[in-house]
Formats: C-alpha cells, sequence, structure tokens
C-alpha cells in the first residue's frame, strides 16, 4: 500500500500525510517538532492559533522589513518636500516661511508615504520571505493536497531534511495517527 | 463560563444569554462555506445578473459621456458660478471617499480589535472600498477643468519652474487618497490570495486554473506561509487603521484650513471621520442586505451580523448629531457674527430645505435602532440606511454650498442650480459603482473563505468534541 505522487524516476521531495482536524495537526506537529526535524511544514485552510509555538518556529522577521520601509517612506517624504520647497522652488504662500519652521505643514504627506511604502513592504515582503510566486511546487502533484484550500490538513516532511529516512519518517508519521501517506517526488 | 455549561443543559434562559451566539449557524462545515462562496463565482450568471449589470453599465456609461462633454466643453456645463466654485462635485467626491471608510473600518479596526464577526463581511465591504474611491476619485480630477495639466500635482522636477505648493491641503489631499487606494488594494489582494487558492484547486475549466492560478500565486496554506502572512495582515491592518483617520481628516482639512465661515473649524476631523463610517456602513448594508438575500448566505451574515452594524450606524449617526449640534454652540460662543450667520442661514435660510432633510435623515432616522426588532428586520434596517445613505450627500452639500452661496459681500450673493450634466455624472457614478460590485460578486469570492473558518469552533486547536464548543464556541 505504497502512495507514491508525482514521477517516481525523480528525486524524493518528501514524505507527505493527512490528518483529520485542526487539533489533530496541532499534536502532530507537536511531535514532528520533538522528533527533531527541521524541514518540514504543517498545511491547512486557515491559520491555526498557536500552531507557531507547535512546529517550534519563531516570529516572522516580516516587520523588521516594514520597518525599513516605513523609514525610507519617510526620509522620502522629508526629502521630497523640504529641499525643493525651501531652496529649489521657495514657494511663499499668505507670508509664511520657507525655511525650517513650515515643516509642520510637511506633516501628512510625511505620515502618507511612510504608511504606502511601509504597505509596499508588508504586501511584497510576505510574498517574497513565503518564496512566491512559483507556478509549481512538488506537493501540488499529490491530487489529495487539493483539499488543503477546503477542508484537508496535511503535514508534509521534506527529504532535505537531515533527519529524513523513508522508513523511521514514514513510521514517525503512522505512530502519529496519519493516513494516507504518501511518498511525494519531484515532477520532472 | 464552566459552570455556565452546567445550567446551560438545564436550558435557564439566563445562561444562554450569556453564552455568545455562533458566527456560523447551522452548524455549518468548512467545505460547505468553501461551496456557499465559491459557487456564485462558478454557476452561470443568473438572469437578474444580467439584467442588473445591463442597468448599470449603461448609467456608469452615461456618467462617462458626462464626463467627455465636460471634458471637451469646459466646467461651464455645470451649474458652477461665483461665488458657488465647489458644488456637487466635491460634494460627490466627498460622498464617495467617507463611503469607502466603512471598508477599512471593518477590515482595519475590527480586526486589530479583533471583532471576529468582521470575518464574513469584510471582503465586500473592502471591495466597495475600492470602488467608491474610484467614483471619489473622477470627482477632483475632472473639476480642475482643463484635465491634460493634472500632472501639476504631481512632483515632477521639470524646466518649467513649477513646484507643488506642499503646504496645501489639496496637495496633501492628493496624496492621502492616493495612498488610501493603493493600500486598499494591497490589503485587499493579500486577503484574496488564499481564497485565490481556494477557487484554484476547485477549478474545472482551463482558463479559471489559469487566472485564479496566477492570483493564488502558488499558494499552498504551509504554516510558515501562514506565519508570514498573518504578520503582513496584522501590519496592514495596523497601518490601514491610522491611514483611514488620516484620509478623512485631510479632507476635511481642505474646508477647515480655509476661511470661510461655516468651514473654518477645528471640529472638522473627527466629526468628518465619524460621519464616513456613519455613511459608509448604511452602503455596506444597502449592498449587502441584496447580496445575502440573493445568495442564500443567511449562516454567514447572520442577523448579529446586521445588528451590529446598525448598532455602529446608532453610535457614529450619534456622533455625527453632536457635531451638528456642537457647530452651532461654538459658532454662538465664539462671538464671530460671520460664522453665527452662516449657521443660522444653514437652519433657516434658501437651503433650509437641505439642512432639514439632512437633520432627518442622519440624526433623527437611526434613533429607530434603539430599538432591538428595528434592526433584526430587513425592511427597517434598509429603510433607514437609504435614508442615511441620501442624508450623507446632503450633509456635503450643505456645508459645501451653504458655506460658499452667501459671500462676504452680499453683492456677490447667489445660488445654486445643477444642470443636467451635474445630474448624470453623479447619477452614472451609482452605474459605475455597482458595476463594479457585480463584476466583484461574479468573479471573486464575496466572503472571506479562510477567516470564516478559522472561527468556527472546529478550527480551534484545543477543540475535541461538542461539549468544549459550547464552551469556547463564542472565541475568546
Amino acid at each position: 500500500m505504497e502512495h507514491i505522487a508525482g514521477n517516481p524516476n525523480a528525486p524524493v521531495f518528501g514524505i507527505a500525510a493527512e490528518v483529520s482536524s485542526a487539533a489533530e495537526l496541532y499534536h502532530a506537529a507537536e511531535k514532528v517538532r520533538d522528533a527533531g526535524y527541521r524541514r518540514w511544514d504543517v498545511y491547512s485552510p486557515f491559520p491555526i492559533h498557536g500552531m507557531d509555538q507547535a512546529m517550534g518556529l519563531r516570529k516572522s522577521w516580516l516587520s523588521a522589513l516594514v520597518f525599513l520601509g516605513g523609514v525610507a517612506g519617510l526620509t522620502t517624504a522629508v526629502i521630497l518636500q523640504f529641499y525643493p520647497s525651501s531652496f529649489e522652488y521657495p514657494l511663499i504662500v499668505a507670508g509664511k516661511p520657507v525655511n525650517f519652521f513650515t515643516v509642520p505643514a510637511f506633516f501628512p504627506i510625511m505620515f502618507e508615504l511612510t504608511v504606502l511604502i511601509s504597505a509596499f513592504t508588508a504586501t511584497f515582503g510576505m510574498i517574497i520571505l513565503n518564496g512566491l510566486p512559483r507556478w509549481h511546487h512538488p506537493i501540488f502533484s499529490w491530487d489529495r493536497f487539493k483539499k488543503v484550500t477546503n477542508d484537508g490538513f496535511f503535514l508534509a516532511i521534506e527529504a532535505t531534511d537531515p533527519r529524513f529516512d523513508k522508513e523511521s519518517t514514514r513510521e514517525l508519521l503512522e505512530g502519529i495517527g496519519a493516513r494516507h501517506i504518501t511518498l511525494i517526488h519531484d515532477d520532472a | 463560563m464552566s459552570e455556565g455549561t452546567a445550567v446551560m443543559d438545564a436550558s435557564s434562559a439566563a445562561a444562554k444569554r450569556i453564552e455568545r451566539a455562533p458566527l456560523v449557524t447551522n452548524n455549518r462545515t468548512m467545505s460547505w462555506i468553501s461551496d456557499r462562496v465559491a459557487s456564485c463565482t462558478e454557476r452561470r450568471a443568473p438572469t437578474w445578473w444580467w439584467i442588473t449589470f445591463t442597468l448599470t453599465s449603461s448609467l456608469a456609461v452615461v456618467s462617462l459621456l458626462c464626463i467627455a462633454y465636460l471634458i471637451s466643453t469646459g466646467v461651464g456645463v455645470w451649474g458652477l458660478n461665483h461665488p458657488i466654485g465647489w458644488a456637487w462635485d466635491i460634494t460627490n467626491f466627498v460622498f464617495w471617499i467617507g463611503i469607502g471608510h466603512a471598508g477599512t473600518l471593518i477590515s482595519a479596526i475590527l480586526y486589530l480589535a479583533r471583532q471576529k464577526w468582521r470575518t464574513s463581511i469584510n471582503r465586500a465591504a473592502e471591495a466597495m472600498t475600492l470602488f467608491a474611491v474610484v467614483c471619489a476619485g473622477i470627482f477632483p480630477m475632472i473639476h480642475v477643468g482643463r484635465i491634460w495639466m493634472v500632472w501639476f500635482l504631481a512632483p515632477v522636477p521639470t524646466s518649467m519652474g513649477i513646484w507643488q505648493n506642499f503646504r496645501s491641503p489639496l496637495l496633501w489631499d492628493v496624496f492621502a487618497v492616493s495612498t488610501y487606494f493603493t493600500v486598499s488594494i494591497l490589503f485587499w489582494y493579500t486577503g484574496l490570495v488564499p481564497d485565490l487558492a481556494t477557487l484554484r484547486d476547485r477549478a474545472t475549466t482551463k482558463i479559471r486554473k489559469f487566472f485564479y492560478g496566477i492570483g493564488a500565486l502558488g499558494w499552498r496554506g504551509g504554516n510558515r506561509q501562514w506565519k508570514h502572512y498573518e504578520m503582513a495582515y496584522l501590519i496592514l491592518a495596523g497601518l490601514s487603521t491610522p491611514l483611514v483617520l488620516s484620509v478623512h481628516s485631510v479632507v476635511s482639512f481642505d474646508f477647515a484650513t480655509s476661511v470661510i465661515p461655516g468651514w473654518h473649524t477645528t471640529i472638522f476631523p473627527p466629526y468628518f471621520v465619524a460621519g464616513a463610517i456613519f455613511g459608509g456602513f448604511a452602503m455596506v448594508l444597502t449592498i449587502m442586505l441584496p447580496a445575502r438575500a440573493i445568495f442564500g448566505l443567511h449562516d454567514l451574515i447572520t442577523d448579529d451580523h446586521v445588528d451590529k452594524m446598525c448598532k455602529i450606524i446608532l453610535l457614529t449617526g450619534s456622533m455625527v448629531g453632536y457635531a451638528y449640534a456642537m457647530e452651532f454652540f461654538i459658532a454662538w460662543y465664539g462671538g464671530n457674527l460671520f460664522e453665527q450667520y452662516a449657521f443660522i442661514n444653514r437652519a433657516t435660510g434658501p437651503y433650509w430645505w437641505a439642512y432639514w432633510s439632512m437633520i432627518f435623515c442622519n440624526v433623527v432616522s437611526p434613533q429607530l435602532f434603539w430599538f432591538r426588532r428595528m434592526r433584526r428586520h430587513v425592511l427597517p434596517v434598509f429603510i433607514v440606511c437609504m435614508f442615511v445613505n441620501a442624508g450623507m450627500w446632503f450633509e456635503r452639500f450643505v456645508i459645501i454650498v451653504t458655506s460658499l452661496h452667501r459671500d462676504f459681500l452680499p453683492s456677490s450673493w447667489n445660488m445654486f442650480y445643477p444642470t443636467w450634466v451635474d445630474i448624470w455624472t453623479f447619477t452614472g457614478t451609482f452605474g459605475i459603482f455597482l458595476t463594479l460590485f457585480l463584476l466583484f460578486i461574479r468573479w471573486l469570492p464575496m466572503i472571506c473563505i479562510f477567516e470564516v473558518k478559522a472561527v468556527l469552533p472546529e478550527a480551534d486547536p484545543h477543540y475535541h468534541g461538542h461539549h468544549k464548543a459550547t464552551i469556547e464556541g463564542g472565541g475568546h
């Protein structure tokens, strides 16, 4: 009862299996974490509360990127407004100064550009950190995996993990109570 | 709560009231949610859709033709005059942009406040935001007259020696509105990615698989992806919250930084923001109630959702009412004769009918929502929302036109009469708005599928069977 997905002659991507609920996936993740695996993931139709701890993952560092994006936006706004409005095109309106004291009038656009560049960084940073966009992934060659965006809960341990071993990894997944344990090959 | 469960079995009415109502009724499963929401985009377009689409897109074309006429002829085709240089154009701009704000409030502020009931309405509300901002953006763009010179608004260094006045609220507005539109698109798209993956995995035709596949970016739903995803979503919510408050504050600065009596008041930013949320929630209900009825989404958008939105309308409507009263108080208390005249003229002058329509629609009609019965019946809710939609348009008209039509010099006093171009351009924007919304419900999931699944009791990793669900069912 060997389940195989992908091209059997291609290198092995990993072993994947299905569990029946978010709670089961959570406990399965704790066990895989405790077994010392590093290159593996759990897949679910929605983010599961507390799964990062169950997998032993640290906080996403996207926030640090967004901070840099915000600083870039603020700097852009300061330079864009202050330098030309004070030195290149000193436009005097209603007798208001064009020197440093005019800065409060620049605050709204400083705020807007900070938000704008931060938001771009948040969206595109998330996409890049997730390794997206990509056309294909070996796990998509497993037909059952289509359920992941509906009501399926899966986990996959990748062959690049130093502890990966076809037999012992399979036994671990069986011990957890996972079903449809499948050996996944790359496609090409 | 733990002792409450024992009592609940004995069907004590008091304990039932303490237990929170489920966010998804009738114990629907995850695949039911996927099916129900995705099938709206998969079935053939029903007849009503084609009929409505034909009507709204024709109306949209009318608006575009009026705009073409305006641009080719000049702003003289509108009823503008001296001293009323702003009338329906800016009224419509503020009206539409305000409507957009409810979408951001639902998607960002309620997210930060952990209001889980937002999950079934945020997608459509965000779409509404985008389409409302599209309609809003048209008016400032075309009211400049010579539209081929709008690039003067962009800070492009040129040899012509032109540089923007960055101390002008009108330029702040350009940045605020365009930032708002861009960030709303990013937020909306980020929220769509996992749902596009759902549509991709359900796709039966090559074309659907291709386009939803592109949109889903190769999303796999791995927790290593969700981790960054949730952080991105949280940050976007955190950014959008001050952004939405800033946008309508900046819109109000267009008026408040001038010296026109009736505009020059410090109450404007918070008053405008409250009004925007008020009018926006009314518009959300105006389009969600028919959509819910047509697509049979009553288990996802429950009466509790409608009830909660009505409470927000009541709250913000009362805040707006307070602001109307406070404007009068300050006009009297400030002792400025011009300011006093502007307000007395508003209520009793030639535009008294607009003022009192506004008061009736925005302050009086939402008071019905004090009664639970009124909040839970579709008909009164819909009627009040239509009043609020109209009232919020009148509010902007009253603020703009009644403040302008009495200039400092009585010889300049005038009245504003809209031309047919004014009327059809504005009416046509409803066509643009509804056409975009109809396309949205045909092509994209109008309810956030993955977030609704996440509020089901079995989405909790500590859920083990039914008994526990009664304890934790309402979320924490």
